[in-house]
């Protein structure tokens, strides 16, 4: 495309820009729910805990790590979509359509059927599992002999896989009665996020994400095409499966948290794109703020509109867009 | 003209599949949870009976299995005109998000409509239509390109995307539900054959009486659609518009089964491509074989869900998907169409 070699906006403006517009998001979404409760008290709640104060109960115990979660789910989903379409070269890529999620949905059904107990760690590794069950199948029966990963293949095979998956998860939900759990985790949200899992989610996604940043100059020569990649010295063949992984389990972590969520990867990374060009050093970064934004503000609407799942929310804006996408024609990133 | 040996293979291949299929009905109606032997069950359906047995299968089994029989139908021939009208192998009712349409403005009915339990059996088929003509239109519309037509692939990726997002909406609004509502939604949306009176089995037959034939008498046209837009413009055959008729046409066909049994995806693949894989793409000699693939195997699929787990059922959606996905990558696997 033409935006290639052009940098239409300076990125340490946009990414200003877009820290701002986080910081703001997530600061609304602490301040409006159901209690209302006005700054001071929050202020108050944070650098002065009072254990008896209900509202410092709820913004300590119940909003803080719900919106921490939003912001740790978009920012998985948003980097994982653009590792995603970085390895194969295709705009439509998103870790939902391209079976990672429903994957890691089938391993986690799976996991509470056989022990309903389990550490969120456990769970990470399954959902991450799962994730690598999906993906690869679907890479697999995607990738054409011919042409490489070819965007239309990719996504037929996605939606088969995921229909499979998903009836899987759905008869072993049944059978096992886990409905009410189940439809949670298809549904999406981040309601119930407590602490203990971000101690393990915030470590994982940060150094996933650091990683992502490190190999950015890599993502940039791997969009260029195979062929250039291998002739620029490129060890193509470790950074692919590499890419694949850290993308996977990025998207296992995110479903572990708050079930499945579509299109965060795939219209972050071209917002991302459209903003600042290919060059995937500064990609990434504002992939991941932009991504936390997304979901944040989402999860607020979803809040204000009396718990309606997330999404839900971002389906409205998402598959507008990915229409949009379609409509366009776009082949290449 | 027609082969007269691909005929004679037709008439055979159409009378094994029904004898399966009366094997597969007998399998599916004398199982479950009261057990009726063979004997009885034959002598009932000579109107022998006794007063119990012609209860079980008069009032309860067979409506519920006429049902399945007439969705199995309907939803493969959909699927079948599907696939020619849009020249895609893959395309179908579910994967297309017709079915996710029908759904999503059977929850919106719900939501709003005043449900009146004695009209609601009748008004869903039309709500279902509804909301899968809108659907269908919609993808039309996107993938409608000024000079080129329709493209048949964009159509399957709008298609999946605007699934997604019916679907997400159906789940939104069960927040609005009671217990019992939303609880109906799940199970539709998993494919649980619920319509099992005899009351649907007269909403949901006019439809099929109607659009079954009409497809048939299109056969012709069909054929030429699906060759090539060239030929097809020098035979005179207004592309578009016969393509939108066929496509109400098909849509109203699976959107009704759906809201009868809710949404199930596959079997609108599953049945026109064995039905071809005997006897070629001609859609006078495929099509009849392909309603009773169709049929056999929504008895099968729903047979095998409500007896093989000790306690529970599985509804006959989740069955053909487990069986349908991996058919249809199988095929994706093979093809080079798309």
């Amino acid at each position: 495309m033409e935006l290639k070699n052009k940098i239409p906006f300076h990125f340490s403006i946009i990414f200003t820009i877009a820290c701002i517009i986080l910081v703001i998001t997530f600061w609304i979404s602490i301040v409006y729910g159901n209690a209302d409760i006005d700054t001071s008290t929050i202020l108050n709640a944070i650098f002065n805990y009072d254990p008896e104060d209900v509202n410092h109960n709820i913004i300590i115990d119940v909003r803080i790590p719900r919106d921490i979660g939003a912001l740790l789910v978009g920012v998985a989903l948003a980097v994982s979509g653009a590792g995603i379409q970085s390895v194969t070269r295709n705009s439509l890529a998103d870790p939902s359509l391209i079976g990672l999620n429903s994957g890691a949905a089938l391993m986690l059904a799976l996991t509470y059927a056989v022990s309903p107990v389990i550490t969120f760690p456990l769970l990470i590794l399954t959902g991450f599992i799962g994730a690598m069950l999906g993906g690869t199948m679907v890479l697999m029966i995607g990738s054409s002999r011919k042409d490489g990963f070819n965007p239309v293949r990719l996504i037929l095979a996605g939606a088969a896989v995921s229909a499979l998956l998903s009836a899987a998860s759905q008869a072993i939900a049944l059978y096992f009665r886990l409905n009410q759990s189940l439809i949670f985790w298809s549904s999406g949200g981040v309601s119930g996020t407590t602490w203990q899992q971000l101690y393990t989610g915030i470590p994982v996604v940060a150094i996933i994400v650091v990683i992502f940043i490190l190999i950015s100059g890599q993502l940039s020569i791997l969009n260029l095409g195979e062929s250039i990649a291998k002739g620029l010295g490129q060890n193509v063949k470790l950074i692919r499966p590499g890419t694949m992984l850290l993308s996977m389990l990025l998207a296992g972590i995110s479903v572990a948290i708050v079930g499945q969520i579509a299109f965060v990867g795939l219209m972050v990374p071209h917002i991302s794109r459209f903003l600042v060009g290919t060059d995937y050093k500064k990609v990434i970064p504002l992939t991941a703020v932009l991504g936390g934004c997304l979901v944040v503000g989402a999860d607020t609407v979803a809040r204000l509109m009396g718990e309606a799942p997330v999404s839900a929310i971002i389906s409205f804006i998402g598959v507008p867009y990915f229409l949009y996408l379609i409509k366009k024609g776009g082949r290449t990133i | 003209m027609i082969d007269s040996k691909l005929k004679r293979k037709q008439i055979i291949v159409c009378l094994v599949l029904t004898v399966l299929l009366f094997l597969a009905v007998t399998w599916s109606i004398t199982s479950g949870e009261y057990k009726m032997d063979l004997s009885a069950y034959l002598k009932t359906l000579i109107g022998q009976g006794e007063f119990k047995d012609n209860l079980i299968l008069m009032e309860f089994r067979m409506p519920r299995m006429l049902i399945t029989l007439l969705a199995g139908m309907a939803l493969s021939m959909s699927g079948a005109i599907i696939q020619s009208i849009t020249k895609n192998p893959l395309a179908e009712s579910g994967i297309l998000g017709i079915n996710a349409g029908g759904g999503f403005a059977i929850a919106v009915f719900i939501v709003i409509g005043q449900v009146n339990p004695n009209t609601f059996i009748y008004v869903l088929p039309l709500i279902s239509a509804a909301g899968g003509i809108l659907t269908a239109l919609l993808i039309f519309l996107f993938s409608y390109n000024k000079g080129k037509g329709i493209s048949p692939v964009n159509m399957v990726l709008i298609g999946v995307g605007l699934s997604a997002a019916l679907s997400g909406g159906s789940i939104t609004m069960m927040r609005k539900f009671n217990e019992d509502q939303a609880e109906f939604i799940a199970a539709w949306m998993a494919g649980n054959i619920w319509g099992d009176e005899w009351p649907f089995v007269l909403a949901f037959l006019p439809w099929i009486l109607i659009i079954i034939p009409f497809l048939f008498f299109k056969s012709n046209s069909l054929n030429i659609i699906n060759t090539n837009d060239q030929t097809a413009k020098s035979l005179g055959v207004n592309l578009d518009k016969e393509r939108l008729i066929l496509l109400i046409a098909s849509v109203i066909l699976s959107s009704v089964a759906v809201a009868v049994v809710g949404s199930i995806g596959f079997i609108g693949l599953m049945g026109p491509h064995i039905a071809k894989s005997f006897v070629g793409p001609r859609h006078q000699l495929f099509l009849p074989i392909a309603l009773l693939t169709g049929a056999f195997l929504l008895v099968v699929a729903d047979t095998v869900g409500q007896t093989v787990l000790p306690i529970g059922t599985i509804p006959a959606g989740i069955v053909v998907a487990i069986i349908g996905a991996p058919y249809f990558l199988y095929l994706m696997y093979k093809t080079n169409a798309v």
